[in-house]
């Protein structure tokens, strides 16, 4: 993939090599195609080098005995992925990152289509709005954690129990419910924050998607007597198919990914513990389990090509229907 | 219609890149530099803020450049395990806990220091170091087999922070030497709408919910192992201590307990939202200037069946083994850990400076220093006490593991047992588990740690 995109012969040089010219125009139409390319060279290689080397290198690790304490004792075999796969630590985090993936896009999905629906309709201010719908995709996922916990969760001084306190007081009631959000319900403020970072992300696929819509044909639809919801469910939504296929694989990926909010709200606790999670806590366990750390590394990233692959399947057959 | 969906693709892709390169960003050690350049690696907390900045002072009087590597903790401590276990000489000293420092000195991966602390002439002023004048529980946490492996920057123990005035309106007084029960009482007295009874850590983290349990852990006769090494942790005092911390916290501690770390009891007590906090001294510098500042007075350690119970921990240097330039190492060391430092950093202003601020709790001379009494009055003797009494070869218990450490247990894989063992305490304060489930789990996560010592 990448070495077709920065060939830029086959366009570049064809007009100046018609089919059946002597070697000598051959030739030098392919050192102009070399001149062309050199610049990029350097960014290339600096792209392999920093994506492939330490990747191949997590790789060689998984398989070798390296403790931070213990120093590198050599080839493991399989051990180091046996540990993975054994351990019930490992297990409860495969399912955590399952569950928050599923919940977190899946939600997220639901409320972009709908924002989306929204400001498809054109009104006054419109620009504005959606700058400000895209704003929570753009905030460090760290801070929005941290503002997350001590700012809106917090049993004490969090914005949530305070608006139930005024709420309370407003109509003279006492004892306003101080409900403790994070501790009676771990997971689902993880997946509340993340729905609330990853919600923009669909909004602006889904948006793209509704803008693409043919709307001769939804104006002959509303003609012939179909009503809005026929529209959406008949029309509509088996025109989004594709978008709401690649915004779920792409949020999914990230998803999977996610460690700040794991690591800021809850600190794994209560089973919240996900893959990246657990793969810092062996890296950084007391003897530094750098091999089993590296395996747990590589089964991640296994399982998000997977995803990754369905992913691109999706843009490409996006992409083929467009030309 | 092509262009928005080009749009949306560019925008995925566009966000793919950039979360990539977010999360790869790869960092590279201090490189070697000349002979007079010292590797310095050490944890990004405030006062190693200020030490950076008045570093070039240090360097104008000896001429040896200094490159510091700050990192937060956890990245600390692996990247100096991994660096010193190699002894791969890219950097001469780092800050070393009262953890890690009888480790690497029994796995020979830290020089010993003993000689230099002698010698005036090895100083970075010629003047003595004054080794006496370190606080003695300092200097033994950083001493095996009668060798120096380490100096102090700064120091801890942990003693009650309590407000004089809520007690006062409730008619109770705090006795000298507090017991648990009789704090509980308090707690349970002081206990009043949206002020907690007392605050106490329960988030997860073998250095959160873990160090106050353990030294309560301690007073009522519990502990991690015994002598050879087997779990203790789903009986006898450690059981009872852990029962009666998850309930103390639960009836009468502050909300949202389970994600409590000593951050959050620090805003808890600056707000007025807690009427008690058992926690580090070095808390005490943070509230003196908070708006109930001078409502707040200082107790030991609540006590059980021992006689004190506080902690005891440190950042400290040590210098690597590898290191060849270990004369400019220890030069710096005198410099930072010496006298002159504490009024270096004392008259300024900005991050960790500031006399309220100055790294203390490893110099007794500190403690009759006017400048520091003006505003550390209330506090300096109650921290002095507090560490003085700590002794980490011994915490009171008569059956304890062959290791020192009063908070923890020091093995290098504690900071593993400890943290799986932290979530389990964590999921019994939640409620999401009861107490006795959660130390049969960590009787075995416990004895799993230790496999390696247990004969």
């Amino acid at each position: 993939m990448t070495t077709a995109s920065l060939d830029p012969s086959g366009a570049v040089a064809a007009p100046t090599a018609p089919p059946g010219a002597d070697p000598e125009t051959k030739r030098r139409a392919r050192r102009e195609g070399w001149k062309r390319r050199l610049p990029l060279m350097p960014a290339f290689i600096f792209v392999v080098i920093m994506t492939q080397l330490p990747f191949l290198a997590t790789i060689f690790i998984s398989f070798s005995n390296w403790t931070a304490f213990s120093g590198n004792k050599g080839f493991a075999g399989l051990d180091n992925f046996k540990t993975v796969f054994q351990d019930s630590d490992a297990r409860s985090a495969v399912i955590t990152t399952i569950e928050l993936t599923v919940l977190v896009v899946l939600i997220s999905l639901v409320f972009g289509i709908g924002i989306a629906l929204l400001l498809d309709r054109t009104f006054r201010g419109r620009g504005i709005v959606r700058t400000m719908m895209i704003a929570p995709f753009l905030i460090v996922p760290e801070a929005a954690a941290l503002v997350w916990k001590h700012a809106l969760f917090n049993v004490q001084s969090g914005l949530f129990n305070g608006l139930i306190t005024q709420f309370y007081n407003w109509f003279g009631l006492k004892n306003p419910p101080q409900p403790d959000w994070i501790t009676s319900h771990p997971l689902g403020t993880i997946v509340t924050a993340l729905v609330w970072q990853w919600t923009p992300f669909m909004m602006l696929i889904m948006l793209a998607g509704l803008q693409g819509r043919p709307m001769d044909i939804i104006e002959a639809a509303q003609v012939d007597g179909a009503n809005t919801w026929q529209i959406f469910t008949k029309m509509t939504l088996p025109h989004m198919r594709r978008y709401i296929e690649l915004a779920g694989l792409l949020g999914a990926i990230y998803i999977v990914q996610n460690f700040e909010y794991v690591y800021t709200i809850t600190s794994g606790g209560q089973n919240t513990a996900n893959l990246p999670y657990y793969i810092q806590q062996t890296f950084f366990a007391g003897t530094g389990e750098y091999g089993v750390a590296s395996a747990a590394g590589v089964v991640v990233v296994i399982g998000t090509i997977i995803i990754a692959t369905f992913a691109l399947r999706t843009v490409l057959s996006v992409l083929k229907e467009e030309s | 219609m092509r262009s928005t969906q080009r749009v949306a693709i560019s925008v995925a892709v566009v966000g793919l890149v950039t979360a990539g390169l977010s999360s790869c960003s790869a960092s590279s050690g201090g490189s070697s530099g000349g002979s007079k350049t010292l590797n310095v690696l050490m944890v990004n907390n405030p006062q190693m803020e200020a030490l950076k900045k008045v570093t070039p002072e240090f360097t104008k009087a000896t001429g040896i450049k200094v490159n510091f590597k700050d990192l937060p903790e956890n990245d600390l401590r692996s990247t100096a395990a991994t660096e010193f276990a190699q002894q791969a000489g890219q950097y001469d000293l780092a800050t070393l806990s009262n953890f890690e420092i009888p480790i690497y000195a029994k796995k020979g991966w830290v020089a010993d220091l003993t000689k230099d602390t002698t010698d005036a002439k090895s100083t970075w002023n010629g003047q003595s170091f004054d080794q006496s004048d370190i606080l003695k529980p300092m200097a033994e946490s950083l001493t095996v087999n009668n060798k120096i492996y380490g100096e102090p920057f700064y120091g801890e123990s942990s003693f009650l922070m309590y407000r004089k005035d809520l007690f006062k309106a409730a008619g109770l007084t705090m006795p000298a030497n507090p017991t648990w029960q009789q704090v509980a009482g308090f707690a349970a007295k002081l206990k009043k709408g949206s002020t907690a009874g007392i605050c106490l850590r329960g988030a997860v983290g073998w250095g959160e919910v873990m160090a106050p349990l353990t030294t309560v852990v301690n007073t009522f006769g519990g502990t991690w192992f015994d002598k050879d090494w087997n779990a203790q942790v789903n009986t006898g005092g450690f059981a009872k201590a852990t029962n009666f911390y998850v309930d103390l916290v639960k009836k009468y501690g502050e909300p949202g307990a389970a994600q409590a770390g000593f951050t959050e009891c620090d805003n808890a007590m600056i707000q007025g939202q807690a009427a008690m906090w058992y926690d580090a001294t070095s808390a005490a510098g943070t509230l003196v200037s908070s708006k109930y500042g001078s409502d707040i007075g200082y107790a030991p350690a609540p006590v059980d069946q021992t006689k004190s119970s506080g902690w005891l921990y440190t950042w400290a240097w040590g210098v690597e083994s590898a290191s060849k330039k270990k004369d400019a190492a220890w030069k710096f060391i005198s410099w930072a850990s010496g006298k002159d430092y504490l009024s270096t950093v004392g008259g300024r202003t900005g991050t960790g400076m500031g006399w309220a601020n100055v790294p203390a709790g490893a110099r007794t001379s500190l403690y009759s220093n006017p400048n520091y009494l003006k505003v550390a009055s209330s506090f300096a003797q109650p921290t002095l006490a507090a560490i003085n009494s700590a002794d980490p070869n011994n915490t009171g218990r008569t059956n304890h593991p062959p290791v020192p450490g009063i908070q923890f247990v020091d093995v290098a894989e504690f900071t593993d047992f400890g943290q799986k063992v932290s979530q389990e305490i964590s999921n019994a304060i939640a409620g999401s588990t009861s107490v006795s489930s959660a130390l049969n789990a960590s009787q075995s996560i416990a004895q799993d740690g230790v496999k390696a010592y247990k004969k």
